[in-house]
């Protein structure tokens, strides 16, 4: 049931224009769920797990009751959105 | 002499201790002391030992004590002395030697004096007064006081005190000159062989060294020792590593989870608004760089016009001869070809008809290199009208003649010396060469019968992308090779030609045998075999007639225009041929393909614009539909037909911008067209006073063509600018011109070649801002074509309401008309009626007031 709700929305987002691709991933950066195929999603992980750290670690510490809701990398050719979880899960889906 | 020093030295004693030569230490006895009042330790004390006595006293006691007297020995001194007083000194401690002194100067008198009393002062100062600061004095010369240092000097140096002694040794007179005789002597005979000289030590110059110098010098011990490394020989190592992933169940468990579930629900907002807010503005798009559309328009002058690059006119082959076709070498940049025909109307055609036999008419091969003599000459037939090179093979060229029939050459012979005068020809074994122009004779001319019956006005390639079967049905073109031609001719057909062998269908294989054993005809001339198979027999494989719509007759086509024809559109999405192409590919060997085989191509349009002899543009289709009762294969009726111009067609060309955008130019006014609108033209020029010959799009401007006029002027259009008249216009020459073709050399040379009449071909650069477009400049143009569109639309529409507005108001006028017609009542009817209505409204009073309760009771009583 629950398995369905995810998969469900995930679609909805997947069927929105200009949406590449949506990758899940657990708090370690380990995929969970992807939409692209299987080196790509590995090679994102790796690197915005690695950035998202950075990102959350300057923005506690700079205030430690702030914490980091929403990022955005634009590129010239496109955007990849990056959603943090509450120390669980991480999803971001290229534009 | 040694004497002498000790001497000296003793003397210098005295003399050191010794009184300078003022002073003379003097005995004075006691008598004389008391004759002068000096007795020592009387008069004179140790404390004041000084006594002046006079001078007169001193000689009077000299002379009565003559040589008694103790002053005998100054007695010259005395009497030398200038003043009357000389100072006695009484000297206690024997300073000069003698108890007494006499100071024998004045000075030195003086200076005795003084200092004493001054010393006598200043003691007795020092003791009344405090310390007097000394001031320190430079020290003043004072003339050298001799004190004796000369007398040590004198003593030091060596003089002789006597004469040297001389002594001369002769040896006896008698022994010199004497015979001598010599013996030998052994030098150890006897003690007085050899005098020695031994040495020996001499005590009295041991000299024992108290001190010695020596050099010492610290060093270090060295020491020498080794050790040896360990080492080890380099080994590749590698690791491995793949990134962690979560099994299938994993993820399946994860997926399931509840938090996952929160988790999405709540981020899904988030990546809602980002996409919300990429869609709104888009974000990759850089304004900046998008604001500025030219490229910096920086050349200092805007040159506009259209300047003159070269112009090829040649004196022996274009007198009295007019250009009637141009077209540019499509892979060898700097060449053009050039159609020459006579200059005569009709009738002197006639009348000079034997002569003009006899003056072939040739095409001619322009390069920029060479302006006075043309490369090639391609020999024609008869004059040629209209010529275009094979898009897959530029060494093939097909023409369409005066009587009607097609030309073929062949010049790949030749192409090297095309592409070798490019560079300026620097074989001089060439140069014999160059003044003759080769001429080539053509490969092939069609067949007489079966061609056209008047000039041919057109000829075009087809691409080699597709090919047309029988009936006109486009297939695929396996050979990608553009075999076939389509030609058009005031007879009133376009015709479709290709350049292969018709299928022959073979009864026996024997005769198919003997046709290959057969050796191939030498051609004269040096003509290539290229085209043999077609020479004299060649016919069309299709023939489309065009019938007039509406009415019998058929169109005569001067000009046509195919919606693929990538020919003169080399801007086109088509990619670029290989130059190189296999040369064994020759036209004899490509056959025809059974129609079972070929694959009908389905995007391909199968229409065309035909411009005719009267002003119309024909747009019809040229598949050919099989007639149910005769079984011949018709042509169709024609789409539409639009009659514009008033005069013959000229040009109809398409933009290569733009697919189904067409220019048609007819005498004295052009139109351009968009296939598929069958309301009229887009745009319509006004007329003009000039007639004009021809039109051209330009192929790097879509809003840009180009409108040659009979006055030797080109009018430039330009869409964007002006669409009731020409943005500029120049003069070129000074007769009609009759061909005008763009090509792009390079990025930054485009040129014009622009032909007339009398035989001149013009070359003119574009200027920059006629060949370079804006970014949006064909969207802007597309934009202003489909607004035209709508315009046309938008009017045929009014018109229509219109026309149903008109009839409705028609119609109504007719109702109105027949209304009155209807016939008068008559009055006593209408009284009647009045009468009735009258009381119908008494009785529904009375019913309502019964009703009301308002009607009074005496009524109803009066009944009862």
């Amino acid at each position: 049931m629950l398995q369905a709700e995810v998969e469900e929305t995930i679609k909805r987002i997947q069927s929105q224009k200009g949406v590449q691709g949506i990758i899940i991933v657990n708090a370690e950066g380990i995929p969970i769920k992807s939409t692209l195929d299987n080196s790509s999603t590995v090679q994102y992980a790796g690197n915005v797990h690695q950035l998202l750290m950075k990102a959350r670690g300057m923005v506690r510490d700079i205030d430690p009751q702030n914490d980091l809701t929403f990022l955005r990398v634009r590129s010239k050719k496109n955007e990849i959105m990056i959603a943090p979880g509450i120390e669980m899960y991480t999803q971001f889906l290229l534009g | 002499m040694s004497s002498k020093r000790p001497k000296s030295k003793e003397a210098s004693k005295i003399k050191g201790k010794g009184h300078p030569d003022y002073i003379f230490p003097l005995v004075l006895t006691s008598a004389t002391q008391e004759l002068f009042g000096c007795q020592a330790d009387e008069d004179v004390t140790g404390e004041n030992p000084y006594k002046l006595l006079k001078k007169e006293d001193i000689i009077k006691d000299m002379k009565t004590r003559a040589s008694v007297s103790d002053f005998s020995p100054v007695k010259q001194l005395v009497l030398d002395y200038p003043e009357d007083e000389l100072l006695l000194v009484f000297d206690r401690d024997f300073t000069y030697g003698q108890s007494f002194y006499l100071v024998l100067t004045v000075e030195a008198k003086e200076n005795i004096l003084k200092p004493s009393v001054e010393g006598d002062e200043e003691q007795m100062e020092h003791e009344e007064k405090e310390e007097e600061m000394i001031v320190p004095k430079t020290p003043e010369s004072h003339p050298w006081i001799s004190l004796g240092s000369e007398q040590e000097i004198k003593e030091e140096s060596v003089t002789e005190s006597r004469p040297r002694l001389r002594y001369k040794i002769s040896p006896l007179q008698r022994r010199c000159g004497a015979p001598v005789c010599f013996s030998d002597r052994s030098a150890q005979d006897g003690k007085e062989g050899f005098v020695e000289c031994p040495s020996y030590q001499d005590k009295s110059f041991s000299i024992r060294e108290m001190e010695k110098h020596t050099a010492i010098q610290a060093s270090s011990d060295t020491k020498n020792s080794s050790t040896q490394t360990l080492w080890k020989h380099p080994k590749n190592i590698w690791t491995q590593y793949e990134p962690r992933e979560f099994s299938l169940e994993e993820k399946e468990h994860h997926l399931r989870s509840k938090n996952l579930k929160n988790f999405i629900t709540s981020v899904l907002i988030r990546f809602e608004i980002s996409l919300q807010q990429n869609y709104i503005t888009d974000v990759f798009c850089d304004d900046w760089t998008a604001l500025c559309e030219d490229e910096g328009a920086l050349t200092g002058k805007t040159e506009t016009q259209l300047k003159e690059y070269q112009s090829f006119m040649d004196l022996h082959f274009s007198k009295e001869k007019t250009i009637s076709h141009v077209h540019w070498h499509p892979t060898i940049s700097g060449v053009i070809a050039v159609a020459m025909t006579e200059r005569l109307s009709l009738e002197e055609r006639i009348d000079n008809s034997t002569k003009l036999l006899l003056n072939p008419s040739y095409i001619l091969f322009w390069n920029f290199t060479d302006p006075i003599n043309p490369q090639l000459q391609l020999e024609c037939p008869d004059d040629v009208l209209c010529f275009q090179f094979c898009p897959s093979d530029p060494n093939i060229i097909a023409g369409g003649c005066m009587n009607g029939q097609i030309v073929l050459w062949d010049i790949s012979a030749h192409v090297e010396r095309l592409q070798d005068t490019r560079s300026g020809g620097k074989n001089i074994s060439n140069k014999l060469d160059k003044n003759e122009t080769p001429v080539v004779r053509y490969c092939a001319v069609s067949g007489i019968e079966n061609g056209h019956k008047a000039p041919i006005t057109d000829i075009q390639w087809l691409p080699e992308t597709f090919e047309l079967s029988k009936l006109g049905i486009p297939v695929e073109n396996a050979s990608r090779v553009s075999v076939q031609l389509v030609t058009c001719a005031p007879d009133c057909c376009v015709l479709f030609w290709d350049l292969r062998p018709p299928r022959v269908v073979s009864h026996s294989l024997t005769e198919v045998k003997q046709k290959s054993e057969e050796k191939p005809l030498e051609n004269p001339h040096g003509v290539p075999n290229t085209f043999k198979h077609l020479n004299l027999t060649w016919k069309p494989f299709i023939r489309v007639s065009l019938p007039k719509l509406g009415s019998s007759g058929e169109y005569s086509p001067l000009k046509f225009s195919l919606r693929d024809n990538t020919v003169d559109c080399p801007s086109g999405d088509k990619p670029l041929q290989n130059a190189e192409r296999e040369e064994g590919c020759g036209f004899a060997q490509l056959r025809v393909p059974s129609a079972k085989q070929q694959k009908p191509m389905e995007n391909i349009s199968t229409k065309l614009y035909v411009g005719t002899e009267d002003g119309e543009l024909v747009y019809t289709d040229w598949k050919m539909e099989k007639d149910n009762d005769s079984g011949r294969l018709l042509s169709t009726k024609p789409i539409h037909r639009f009659l514009v111009h008033d005069t013959l067609v000229n040009t109809v060309t398409r933009s290569p911008f733009f697919k189904d955008i067409i220019l048609t130019v007819g005498s004295f006014s052009f139109a351009i067209w968009k296939e598929g609108v069958t309301n009229g033209p887009i745009l319509m020029s006004a007329f003009s006073r000039t007639m004009r010959t021809v039109g051209h799009w330009s192929l790097s401007r879509p809003a840009v063509f180009f409108i040659g006029k009979e006055d030797g002027s080109i009018e430039i259009w330009d869409l964007l600018q002006n669409t009731h008249e020409p943005s500029q216009s120049q003069n070129i020459s000074s007769a009609a011109i009759t061909c005008i073709r763009t090509s792009c050399i390079s990025s930054k040379q485009h040129l014009l070649a622009v032909s007339d009449r009398l035989g001149t071909l013009h070359i003119l650069q574009i200027p920059w801002t006629l060949r370079r477009s804006s970014n949006s400049e064909r969207q802007i143009v597309r934009k202003y074509f489909e607004k035209e569109e709508e315009r046309l639309e938008y009017f045929e529409k009014r018109q229509i309401k219109h026309e149903k507005k008109k009839k409705e108001m028609e119609a109504e006028e007719q109702r109105k008309k027949t209304e009155l017609v209807m016939p008068l009542k008559q009055e006593e009817e209408l009284e009647a009626e009045a009468l009735k209505e009258y009381e119908q409204f008494l009785a529904l009073e009375k019913d309502i007031l019964k009703n009301m309760g308002l009607l009074n009771e005496t009524e109803d009583s009066s009944d009862m």
